[in-house]
């Protein structure tokens, strides 16, 4: 399924204005992505990821935000753009129709006042420059394709005579509306209760089997991870820590971090203990952090922590970690 | 359910409140359009041998103090009422509401610029600038007419950014970008109808706020000359003989109050049309409810 690269997102660096000061909210990201991979970004909230996933849509306030780097994406045709140096008017191409999003709260995605229907349809006849008739009918089949049956009575109702999950549902038929060749989910499932979740989760995994897209999943839930991704990343005060397939970082988390975190997670298979919390809390992202930014927290961290980082170290085929310690996670 | 054509709507527009209030204004509406067929003597004719008289059925409402029939003023000055309030609301829409969209949704020096200068506007006591702008440009209905929808700018305006400001930060709108969707369709087609249900609230009130300030212009002279006449300066004169003859401000000002209401619960109908969460819905009557059995 892999065969090129699709998005690379290199040295990302984003900085926010804010009422308390400069927050340096991405530091330095680097992210590649084949075609048709379920790749997972994970970490806890305000570490950066939805930013890195906003930034390469350009959806940034850009009043706001200073961004540097690079996000290279490999069109249809094999060109490459940097979706960063383009322009608003440039990026509304691609925008819904060859990367797509879906965002967390499905409540306050869609405009109360349009039907679900008009909504999906404006989307397609905007990219595909289909005619009403045939859109609305378009539409009707989408919504039966994510399972909301039937489709074309459900098109002529509004947000508010759906449900939750239903309207994760209608968000992703939006999204995939025009075929995207990228879908971006930003926290699909955090809003829905546990059963709604696994649905929407197994009906991603579905239509990107169908369609052949790559997944960008951005979530802190390690199930999420485990029942949907190929690959993943984890991310920690705007950095990537440790980047590899969801196996390897699973079985043998090389990063202090992702094994910490994995600690802090309840297993219905191990032996049941207290589970381990995180001492300390994540670090000012206003600030400058010359070592790495796990350090304070880190029970491994050594006199060199504080120094700048030798850069991702390749630990086995295609696992990549920060830390520069031997052996990091428990085994 | 088939969907054809225009797509299904739920919910009725037409509830007994929208279909009540609009007939009233229908009637009005039908008495000042055709005051030439339907009123029985010329507005401005004063036999002051019938001066000050009581209702009869020469006079339905009775006479003035020189003798005009107020039946047939009533339906001539309706017209000017109503005409001047529309305009006045009509130049506040025209002018304020893109003026609230543009400053709210792109920010920067065009919303400082607006914002200065409503704030200029709206600091003056509102009567004293239309005097400033109706002694410029001369008196006349039309004059004070513009003067006053001047003056009921900068308000639209400000209503429209402060509700522009709280839809721009909703996921929906940021959803629309994400989507591809432009700025002009962003602003007029998803910012703009969720604002649409406040404005048309607000505009509601400034209808009835401008029948009284052209009532007040008038009463000092710079509204409708005489002896043409609308509901406010009949209101203003008749105030005086309210002891003698009370049907000549009681008419009026029940005119005003039964146009106003008749409006304000139309625009009630709208408000919920607008927002299809809030339509009225068919319900399941009086046996619906908890603790009777449906049958």
């Amino acid at each position: 399924m892999t065969d090129g690269k699709l998005l690379e997102i290199r040295d990302l660096r984003l900085e926010l204005m804010t009422a308390q000061g400069l927050v340096h909210g991405v530091r330095g990201v680097d992210l590649s992505l084949e075609k048709g991979e379920i790749h997972g970004i994970i970490g806890e909230s305000g570490c950066g990821k939805t930013l890195t996933a906003k930034s390469v849509l350009g959806l940034h306030d850009r009043k706001k935000t200073r961004l540097s780097g690079e996000i290279l994406y490999t069109g249809e045709d094999g060109g490459t753009v940097d979706l960063l140096a383009l322009r608003e008017r440039e990026l509304r191409p691609i925008r819904g129709k060859e990367i797509a999003m879906v965002f967390q709260d499905p409540l306050s995605t869609l405009n109360p006042l349009m039907t679900v229907g008009e909504q999906i349809a404006e989307t397609m006849r905007a990219h595909l420059g289909l005619g009403k008739q045939e859109a609305r009918q378009r539409a009707a089949k989408l919504l039966e394709k994510v399972g909301i049956f039937p489709g074309e009575r459900r098109c002529a109702q509004y947000p508010f005579e759906f449900s939750g999950g239903m309207l994760q549902r209608v968000c992703i038929a939006m999204a995939i509306c025009c075929s995207p060749r990228l879908l971006i989910a930003d926290e699909p499932t955090t809003a829905l209760d546990v059963t709604t979740q696994a649905q929407i989760l197994e009906m991603l995994g579905e239509l990107q089997r169908e369609t052949g897209m790559a997944v960008l999943i951005i979530t802190h839930n390690f199930g999420v991870v485990a029942e949907l991704c190929q690959r993943v990343s984890v991310m920690y005060a705007g950095q990537i820590v440790e980047s590899g397939p969801v196996e390897a970082i699973f079985h043998r988390p090389a990063h202090p971090y992702t094994a910490d975190l994995m600690g802090s997670v309840p297993s219905l298979t191990g032996e049941k203990g207290r589970l381990q919390a995180i001492p300390g809390a994540p670090p000012d992202l206003r600030e400058e952090i010359p070592g790495c930014p796990y350090a304070p927290r880190c029970g491994r961290a050594q006199e060199r922590c504080g120094n700048p980082l030798p850069g991702m170290i390749q630990r086995e085929e295609g696992h990549w970690c920060a830390c520069p310690e031997g052996e990091g996670g428990r085994q | 359910m088939r969907v054809k054509g225009k797509q299904q709507r739920v919910g009725r527009f037409f509830t007994p409140s929208v279909v009540i209030s609009l007939a009233v204004l229908a009637v009005i509406l039908i008495g000042v359009l055709f005051a030439g067929v339907l009123a029985p003597y010329d507005p401005n004719y004063g036999d002051l041998s019938s001066a000050m008289q009581g209702p009869s059925a020469a006079h339905l409402l009775g006479t003035d103090q020189t003798g005009r029939d107020l039946f047939s003023r009533m339906l001539y000055g309706g017209g000017t009422t109503l005409l001047g309030a529309l305009g006045v609301v009509a130049f506040a829409v025209a002018l304020g509401v893109p003026l609230g969209l543009f400053s709210g949704y792109y920010g920067g020096w065009v919303d400082t610029l607006v914002l200065r200068v409503s704030d200029i506007v709206i600091s003056f006591p509102s009567l004293l600038l239309a005097f400033v702008f109706v002694a410029a440009f001369g008196r006349g209905f039309g004059n004070t007419v513009v003067a006053l929808g001047i003056l009921y700018i900068p308000m639209t305006a400000k209503l429209t950014r402060s509700l522009v400001l709280m839809e721009r930060g909703k996921t929906y709108v940021e959803a629309a970008r994400a989507v591809g969707c432009s700025d002009t369709h962003i602003l007029f087609l998803e910012i703009f109808p969720n604002c649409a249900s406040t404005l048309t609230a607000q505009l509601t009130l400034d209808f009835g706020y401008a029948i009284l300030d052209l009532a007040a212009m008038s009463f000092i002279g710079l509204g409708v000359q005489p002896p043409t006449s609308d509901w406010g300066a009949m209101l203003e004169e008749g105030q005086v003989m309210l002891f003698t003859q009370p049907l000549l401000a009681l008419a009026p000002g029940i005119a005003i109050a039964v146009t106003v209401i008749a409006l304000n619960i139309f625009s009630d109908g709208v408000q919920r049309y607008i927002d299809p969460s809030q339509r009225q819905l068919p319900g399941f009557g009086k046996r619906g409810k908890w603790g009777k059995k449906a049958d």
